[in-house]
């Protein structure tokens, strides 16, 4: 029966939630500790989506319908927060810039800023504020009312249906929201520097264009996958494994924001570094 | 009537002494220090309906949920229709799961789906091929055998608990069960609700000839619905016999379940 026991694991939401336990009876419960313990549980949580994700049956019903949700849902929110973003960056750097005469620098300035980091960085936590928490919180929800049991009972396989096509959904849809964010924040540019002054949408273009070089953009999307990664297996993680009820499902829902964006951070620190190194 | 903690397989009604649908020998389980069960032994035979009373943390639930494969036991050994569940791999263990209807506390019902979608869930995910007529039609008659055909394009968070309830039973029934656990089916419901779902439990049972475990502190509902009741204290069986039988117990704690 032992031996069962560890075979079907895999197929139990609970797991997770035995490996902190065994640990937390052979260890005092201090910071360090619990921190070790979720990283080493968030850890196990993505060995199987990896091990999952490659094996059928595969969901592409709910993967879409979940794009749909992350993707889709997002873009006015994001489109809305990329265009302020373009435009005040713009308006705040125009005096600076212009102390060096070097106005004519703020489209080429502006691009390379919103391209290169802010656009990602931006978009990738407004994403893990309204992805993230939703993602966390409906896992966290579906668990407190026995659904993801529920679904077990059924036949299905509840990390399959509910986490692996989520944190697809999430790793693909933010590159997508990121280079729409970019020209939201480039279209928003363009409107701050025509605030003060009166600039052609050629000329503003052209300047944002010849300032661009590929491995600006290039770096820039690739990490925006990890980013959405990061947001799609810590939300769903948080979720999936809550506890304590329907408390359980606030602490869920704002601490894979938490983490998340903490998370989003440290990837961009890592790929900074990483571009720097073949850059220079 | 007995206070053995092994289970008496001796008949006390017509129902007993059939095949066994589910047998457990020496089951434990613990989370952590907490042995919730220590060693159980029990049978459930085919048309049955067993009704498993106890104080709230004696394992009532953990114990059905072993019976389903949502909790592995520690020890001992658990028979499903015939097969051995440790011995099983998870394609068999999904297969077998086909067989085994689980009516959640809280219905669980998937709040974001219709309840048309709430039933044809486990239809397109356990048979991918069924075709729409019959998905329709399946999900037709799982409503009326429930008495909810008018509610079918509802939300679960339209519904009322003893509808949620009825909803519950009805999406585990569309896959014609052989067995149905019932965790709790009438907590929270007025005593009238309460009354309509232990008859729709006795009612089920007739039409999907199911084999029913039924884990309750409802005392009516466990006169209503049982064939046979077992009593659980301190992860184990304690007491095992009819509704009557224990009524009668010589022992105040087991009796006091009936008063």
């Amino acid at each position: 029966m032992k031996e069962k026991s560890s075979e079907h694991s895999e197929d139990q939401h609970h797991e997770a939630e035995i490996v902190p336990e065994t640990f937390s009876e052979a260890a005092p419960d201090s910071i360090f500790n619990r921190f070790f313990l979720e990283v080493s549980s968030l850890a196990t949580f993505t060995l199987r989506f990896f091990k999952e994700v490659f094996k059928p049956p595969y969901e592409f019903n709910e993967l879409i319908s979940q794009s749909f949700l992350i993707g889709y849902k997002s873009v006015s929110l994001v489109g809305i927060t990329a265009f302020i973003m373009g435009l005040v960056l713009t308006i705040q750097s125009r005096p600076t810039l212009a102390k060096f005469g070097a106005e004519s620098w703020l489209p080429a300035m502006v691009a390379v800023s919103i391209i290169r980091e802010i656009g990602p960085a931006i978009t990738a936590l407004i994403f893990a504020g309204k992805v993230g928490s939703g993602i966390g919180a409906e896992l966290a929800s579906m668990n407190v009312t026995e659904q993801i049991d529920a679904m077990q009972v059924s036949g299905t396989n509840p990390f399959k249906f509910l986490v692996v096509t989520r944190v697809l959904a999430a790793t693909l849809m933010l590159p997508l929201l990121v280079v729409l964010a970019d020209a939201f924040g480039l279209f928003g540019s363009f409107v701050g520097v025509n605030v003060h002054g009166h600039v052609s949408t050629y000329l503003f273009f052209s300047q944002v264009f010849q300032s661009l070089q590929f491995q600006d953009l290039f770096p820039a999307v690739v990490k925006t996958f990890f980013f959405g990664f990061a947001v799609g297996i810590i939300g769903s993680y948080k979720g999936y494994n809550s506890s304590e009820g329907t408390e359980g499902v606030g602490k869920a829902a704002n601490s894979a924001v938490v983490f998340a964006s903490l998370m989003i951070f440290i990837i961009d620190m890592v790929a900074v570094q990483i571009t720097s190194l073949f850059q220079s | 009537m007995t206070t053995d903690t092994r289970a008496i397989e001796i008949g006390h009604d017509n129902k007993q002494g059939g095949l066994a649908v589910v047998e457990m020998e020496h089951v434990k389980k613990s989370f952590g220090n907490n042995h919730v069960l220590r060693d159980i032994n029990l049978v459930v035979h085919k048309g049955e309906s067993l009704v498993i009373l106890g104080q709230s943390g004696t394992g009532k639930s953990v114990l059905i949920k072993c019976i389903v494969g949502l909790v592995d036991p520690d020890d001992g050994k658990l028979v499903i229709l015939g097969q051995d569940v440790s011995e099983l791999k998870s394609k068999e263990l999904i297969e077998l799961r086909k067989k085994i209807g689980f009516l959640f506390q809280s219905g669980a019902l998937y709040d974001s789906m219709t309840v048309r979608e709430n039933l044809e869930f486990p239809l397109r995910r356990q048979i991918r091929s069924t075709p729409k007529e019959t998905i329709d039609s399946l999900v037709k008659e799982a409503m009326r055998n429930v008495g909810l055909a008018e509610s079918i394009d509802m939300t679960p968070s339209e519904l009322s608990g003893g509808m949620r309830k009825r909803l519950g039973l009805a999406r585990t029934l569309i896959l014609k069960p052989e067995i149905m656990l019932y965790d709790e089916p009438t907590t929270g419901l007025d005593p009238i609700t309460s009354k309509e779902i232990s008859s729709l439990i006795l009612e089920v049972q007739k039409i999907y000839d199911t084999s029913s475990v039924i884990i309750t502190h409802d005392i009516d509902c466990a006169r209503r619905t049982a064939n046979r009741i077992i009593v659980l204290k301190d992860g184990i069986c304690a007491a095992e016999g009819s509704y009557a039988d224990l009524a009668k117990s010589e022992d105040a704690w087991i009796r006091s379940f009936f008063e």
